[in-house]
């Protein structure tokens, strides 16, 4: 080893301890106020705080919380403090407050605990925050604003606004600005603040905003003979309008206003309490199966005073009268509550406009991942008229092919742009060869097409499972793709989607730019058109339908790339997809780009449309999707967008 | 008396005006040849009238009670008494001849009378007679498939016949007839159009000369002409249609 | 050519018969049917056969797993000649027949499983000091059956549950009702081809996610089970059950049999197969072709809900994967391997796929060594089939029944 490398560690520990030569280790710091720390009081403990707060010596805070939680020790012999964790038997660890390292290990006993009591600690904690939110480190202060946010109290008010005068960081000073209003909304003790914050949050969508709002707004369900005038109520309750009468009385029995009603079960509990010898109110057991005779037998022990009496409808009736139901705010200004409420209109008309646009978005990007799955069948089927039921297993084999070049290439973002024109290739490749191996014998029989495919649809999904195994493969998306894009608490986009929706777009565009600026397009156009007129002006249809079979598939490989990122790799990837592809292009309506892309559109935005009604379940999402889409063939049998005259009659 | 009147019927496709206010009417009996330049619309005229293709704007009526044909499907205007012959034949290849005429044979079209539909003595007669008449006797049991171009022409005719229609439609019945074929075709014809109305289009003036009936000369998807062969040829504007001006 | 050296007669008269051809004899409709007494007698021996070998009433020879296949196969069978109508007669390839077929399960299903827990239930209250009400009885009993979806009501579905006969006539009726209406859809705006396999799909698609949902009363991803156990009959052993449902499996198959063969033999599969070939043409002769096609679809669907419905108490368990789309398409590739436009082939190809495919995966056939690399059946068997069919489709398309007629009927 050279002299150089020995005297590196030498040199860096130097170099580390120039910086904290510069400051007092915290020991020293809190042996200058050695007795007011061992035994704190509420007159003193401010000084203490202050002199602390004025050396800032590292690990401040951590002595802060630790003596706040009764863990410090004295040892009494050096009078030095020590951090205490409880090791095996009665042994404690104790650990300097400057080096983190544990120091010695003592009986219990031999020191001297150190127990603050609960007003010193609540100015400890106070203090805590106040050093918290103007710690040097702005990830320290935004920790410190979501610790308050997450468990907000009156006493932050004061250590909050203190703050924020001296923040330097612009974007944290108006995370503390809006906390304060929070703080202020909910537990000044000015009205006027109240109102006043209250107001500032109006409009505000994010969800710590909306729920110090509906904190305000929190009711209680309230029972009484007359509506009384010293509570602030939300709402008055009209039994059988606004509640139901069952609803009513079940308050009115909760309040014990009201004798319990007898359903099914308490009249059998009842009934059984009392039989006897084989009889029970006057009725034999057996008797018990039919329900009007449990009703007599119920009677007579009800005449007997063994069982309270059944509530019938008109003593609901009665005791209902008696009573007014409401729903009463639990904060008692009506103002304040008035405030908040026109404060939450305002934030929820911004909220439905965002949340409008958030499904928007959301049903935009399904309907790219529609779009990017569909294209590729719509290019085949518009142009051959051939079903392609293997569409979705070219979607898997693309998928998969990105999943092995990750494997084989460690960098994400390298092996994405190698996996995309490869998962293209190779899906062409195998869809040329389908093309020239089955399809070109089939052109004749599309139905026997559709059941060919079918066929290489479940070789190759069996194989991708006996080569792959059954278990989901992931296809990691690079770091610059994982994230999300948000606007606020409610509008926000993972940035996969947002890429999908442009890798839609570019392949919109390249196909209209092909379709319509290229030989190739028009030869394609034309064998969609009228593949007899086309031939006989000499274009080869074969090469064509070749070619176009080709680039369907390999679309499809590409789209499987960009389905693996979102979704996980699977052998039955394909086949999730399929249907709903099919239903794409037939919504769309054949042979036009436009038209599956206003297929997509249209089923992305029903699905998520659907969804925004019932969002608990996807299922019925579908279920109705599904449904509509049958419904819309029967009054569109040839899409939205449908080619016309008589050449789409045949 | 008037069996089909077309009145002021107009369709388009994609802006192209395949029938452009054409009115056209025919009586019973009556044999009518429609002729034309390709696209004047000849056979769209047919769609029209067989409920293929649903026009525009106009009407069609039919009959004594003048029904609208325009609100009746394709099956309810053939049951109504409208048969079409194809300009290619199509016969069900995969069916005997024997089947192929007897659905054809006037009965009962529902599902439920010819589920339980069983020949009688006098089907078998009629469809005895058909294939006599269209000289497939011999062949009645053969696959339809396995005849030659012209006997399923032949057998189209049967079919058509079989329906028994008050009016037919016969789309270019001479095309890939030998000549002699084709003078047996215009014999039939002529007899057919004795006691019901026969429209027929061709484009073979010598065919149309042996009908000797009244033509109509279609143009543009309209009425150009319409009077006795002589008569229209002599037309100034038939002239310059045909000549290609 | 002979016609045109003699003068036709008028059409439109009354022709007499000059050529005198006498109209030919009838033949009975077996005779014209060579295929009906073949196919009854070999199901009729088949069916004696397994019972003799059965465990339940014969010498034992066949585990009663296996006669259950054999009845399970004979209910596909019969689903296979539905397709075969629908499809190879009437060119309306349905992707959906198979969700008729879950749906005939699902009803039987719903009586199976609620009168056997019905009956548990009681059993169990039977020492109770009360007897329980009809309405203890049937929440006792809804709980039993929806505590896995965590429910404990029973369903408006469910109302006829407790009535075998109501239940048999939904077997019937739901089917029927669905395949008439969205046929009825279909049909009448004119969509074929491809886009109504699509169609049918995606109907059948609907259905199963519908299932597949907990809250739409028919215990959602759990389907319905232990339906093997049959209520009233639980002293009588599976092995003999497993024999009665065989039977019951062959005497619907052979009636299925024989009504299709009636259906499609007379002018109506005249009609259907022209429907077929040229729907067009078959409008301009003056037929109502979604008539037709409304009935054989609606028909077919019944069939194969019956079919469902002998099935799945043999199975013993349905759920809606049972329905997805994938097991209609199984159901085409069958009958296209069997042949199509021939009853027999589809029974060919339904017992010769489905059996195969069991016995593959079920790890009966042995494992294969080439060289280093061991064929395992379970793994390849689907892909084999896949590529099989692929071949079956382009060098035979009519299927093993064109080749079974090539060999039969026009040997020497």
């Amino acid at each position: 080893m050279s002299i150089f490398a020995r005297l590196l560690p030498l040199c860096l520990a130097f170099a580390l301890a120039a910086p904290l030569a510069a400051q007092t280790p915290l020991q020293d710091v809190l042996q200058a106020n050695r007795a007011d720390i061992a035994n704190p009081s509420r007159g003193t403990v401010g000084q203490v705080i202050a002199a602390l707060m004025a050396a800032d010596a590292p690990g401040t805070d951590e002595f802060l919380r630790q003596w706040q939680d009764r863990t410090v020790i004295e040892e009494p012999q050096t009078g030095l403090f020590y951090y205490a964790t409880e090791v095996e038997g009665r042994q404690l660890a104790l650990i300097d407050v400057d080096s983190g390292f544990e120091a010695a290990r003592v009986g219990s006993r031999d020191v001297t605990a150190i127990r603050p009591n609960a007003g010193v600690r609540r100015e400890i904690g106070a203090a805590l925050v106040r050093f918290e939110l103007s710690a040097p480190d702005p990830a320290r202060r935004l920790a410190a604003l979501e610790a308050i946010g997450r468990s907000p109290d009156a006493e932050q008010i004061a250590l909050l606004a203190a703050s924020i005068p001296d923040e330097p960081d612009t974007d944290i000073r108006i995370r503390k600005e809006r906390l304060l209003d929070l703080l202020n909304a909910r537990f000044a003790t000015e009205t006027a603040t109240r109102i006043a914050a209250i107001a500032g949050l109006s409009g505000d969508v994010s969800t710590e905003a909306r729920r110090a709002l509906n904190q305000i707004l929190a009711t209680e369900p309230g029972i009484a003979p007359s509506l009384p005038q010293d509570r602030n109520i939300a709402r008055v309750l009209i039994p059988g309008q606004d509640l139901s009468r069952e609803d009513a009385y079940d308050r009115l029995v909760a309040a014990s206003l009201a004798p319990a009603r007898a359903d099914r079960n308490s009249i059998r509990d009842g009934l059984l309490a009392h039989v006897a010898d084989g009889m029970v109110g006057g009725l034999p057991t057996h008797r018990m199966s039919d329900p009007s005779a449990r009703l007599a037998a119920y009677d007579a022990l009800v005449a007997q005073g063994l069982v309270p009496p059944l509530v019938s409808e008109a003593d609901i009736d009665q005791s209902l009268a008696g009573y007014a139901f409401f729903d009463a705010y639990l904060e008692p200004d009506a103002t304040l509550t008035d405030a908040a409420r026109a404060a939450i209109e305002q934030t929820d008309t911004r909220l439905r406009l965002f949340q409008w646009l958030a499904i928007s978005l959301d049903a935009l990007s399904l309907a790219s991942i529609f779009f990017l799955a569909a294209i590729g069948l719509a290019i085949t089927f518009g142009v051959m008229r051939v079903i392609n039921m293997a569409h979705g297993e070219f979607i898997m084999m693309g998928a998969y092919t990105g999943y092995v070049v990750q494997t084989m290439i460690p960098d994400y973002t390298v092996s994405l742009i190698i996996a995309l024109p490869l998962a293209f290739a190779v899906a062409f490749a195998a869809g040329v060869a389908m093309e020239r191996l089955v399809i070109r014998h089939l052109y004749t029989r599309p139905l026997e097409t559709l059941l060919a495919t079918f066929g290489i649809s479940i070789a190759l999904q069996q194989m991708a499972k006996n080569i792959f195994g059954t278990q989901a493969r992931p296809l990691t998306a690079p770091d610059w793709l994982a994230g999300a894009i948000s606007l606020n608490d409610v509008v926000s986009i993972s940035t996969i989607r947002v890429a999908i929706f442009v890798l839609a777009l570019i392949f919109l565009v390249a196909l209209l730019v092909m379709l319509k600026r290229t030989r190739l397009g028009l030869e394609v156009r034309a064998v969609t058109q009228n593949p007899g007129m086309a031939a006989s002006m000499g274009i080869n249809p074969d090469r064509i339908n070749m070619l176009t079979f080709g680039l369907g598939s390999g679309i499809a490989g590409v789209a499987g790339v960009a389905i693996g990122l979102y979704a996980q790799v699977t052998s039955e990837m394909g086949a999730n997809y399929i249907v709903q592809s099919f239903m794409t292009v037939v919504v769309g309506g054949v042979g036009n780009v436009w038209g599956t892309l206003a297929g997509a559109g249209l089923i992305g935005f029903l699905q998520k449309g659907i969804e925004w009604f019932n969002p608990s379940n996807t299922l019925a999402a579908q279920t109705y999707m599904v449904l509509f889409i049958i419904l819309f063939i029967q009054f569109r049998p040839r899409g939205i967008i449908a080619l016309k005259g008589r050449a789409a009659g045949e | 008396m008037t069996l089909l009147e077309v009145r002021d019927v107009s369709v388009s496709f994609d802006g192209f005006r395949a029938i452009n206010n054409l009115s056209l009417s025919i009586g019973e009996p009556e044999l009518r040849a429609v002729i034309g330049p390709n696209g004047a619309g000849k056979t769209t005229f047919m769609d029209i009238v067989t409920g293929k293709t649903r026009p525009d704007s106009g009407q069609v009526l039919w009959g004594e009670r003048q029904i609208d044909l325009l609100r009746l499907s394709e099956s309810q205007i053939a049951r109504a008494g409208i048969g079409r012959k194809f300009q290619k034949p199509t016969v069900f290849e995969d069916q005997s001849v024997r089947a192929n005429l007897s659905m054809a044979v006037r009965n009962k079209r529902g599902p439920f009378a010819v589920l339980i539909w069983r020949a009688t003595a006098q089907d078998h007669q009629r469809i005895t007679e058909l294939a006599h008449e269209i000289g497939l006797t011999e062949r009645l049991d053969d696959r339809a498939g396995d005849l030659s171009h012209g006997q399923k022409q032949w057998l189209e005719i049967g079919m058509l016949l079989a329906q028994d229609p008050r009016l037919l439609l016969v789309d270019e019945p001479a095309a890939g007839m030998t000549p002699s074929e084709r003078e047996h075709t215009t014999d039939l014809l002529k007899r057919a159009a004795q006691t019901r109305a026969v429209m027929v289009i061709e484009h073979d003036m010598e065919f149309i000369r042996r009908l000797d009936c009244r033509v109509t000369v279609l143009h543009e998807g309209s009425v150009l002409a319409e009077g006795s062969l002589d008569h229209v040829t002599k037309n100034q504007q038939v002239i310059d249609v045909y000549l290609g001006r | 050519m002979t016609l045109i050296n003699r003068p036709p007669v008028a059409a439109t008269a009354p022709i007499l018969a000059q050529g005198t051809q006498t109209p030919p004899p009838r033949r009975g409709f077996l005779r014209e049917n060579p295929s009906i007494p073949w196919f009854l007698g070999l199901l009729t021996i088949f069916t004696l056969i397994v019972s003799v070998l059965s465990e339940g009433l014969g010498i034992g020879a066949l585990s009663t797993s296996m006669v259950k296949i054999l009845g399970m196969t004979l209910c596909l069978c019969l689903i296979a000649i539905a397709m075969d109508v629908v499809w190879g007669y009437c060119g309306i390839l349905s992707l959906g027949h198979f969700a008729f077929f879950g749906l005939g399960g699902y009803a039987i299903g719903m009586w199976l499983m609620y009168a056997r827990t019905e009956i548990v239930i009681r059993e169990s209250l039977t020492g109770a000091v009360l007897p329980p009400t009809e309405a203890e009885l049937s929440e006792a009993v809804a709980a039993q059956i929806f505590g896995v979806v965590g429910s404990s009501e029973l369903p408006l579905i469910w109302s006829f549950a407790h009535s075998l006969p109501a239940q048999l006539a939904l077997v019937v009726l739901v089917p029927g009702l669905l395949a008439l209406v969205f046929g009825w859809l279909a049909f009448r705006s004119r969509v074929t081809g491809v886009y109504l396999s699509i169609l049918t799909q995606a109907m059948t698609l609907a259905l199963a996610l519908y299932l597949f949902q907990n809250d739409t009363g028919l215990r959602g991803n759990n389907g319905l089970s232990g339906l093997q156990n049959i209520p009233g009959l639980f002293d009588i052993p599976q092995a003999v059950l497993a024999v009665w449902f065989l039977w019951a499996s062959a005497l619907a198959l052979g009636l299925g049999y024989l009504l299709f063969a009636w259906i499609v033999s007379g002018k109506f599969g005249s009609v259907i197969r022209a429907i077929r070939d040229n729907e067009a043409r078959v409008r301009f002769l003056g037929y109502n072709v979604e008539g037709y096609k409304l009935f054989v679809f609606t028909l077919t669907a019944i069939i194969s809900a019956i079919a469902g419905a002998l099935y799945y108490p043999q199975a013993g368990i349905i759920n809606p994967a049972e329905l997805a789309p994938i097991a209609s398409i199984y159901l085409a590739v069958w009958v296209a391997i069997g042949g199509r436009g021939r009853l027999y082939g589809a029974v060919i190809g339904a017992a010769t796929v489905s059996l195969l495919s069991s016995w593959l995966t079920g790890g009966g056939a042995p494992n294969i060594e080439i060289g280093a690399f061991r064929l395992m059946w379970a793994d390849w068997w689907l892909v084999f089939l896949g590529l099989g069919f692929v071949a079956v489709t382009l060098f035979f398309p009519k299927g093993i029944g064109g080749l079974f007629d090539k060999i039969v009927r026009k040997a020497p």
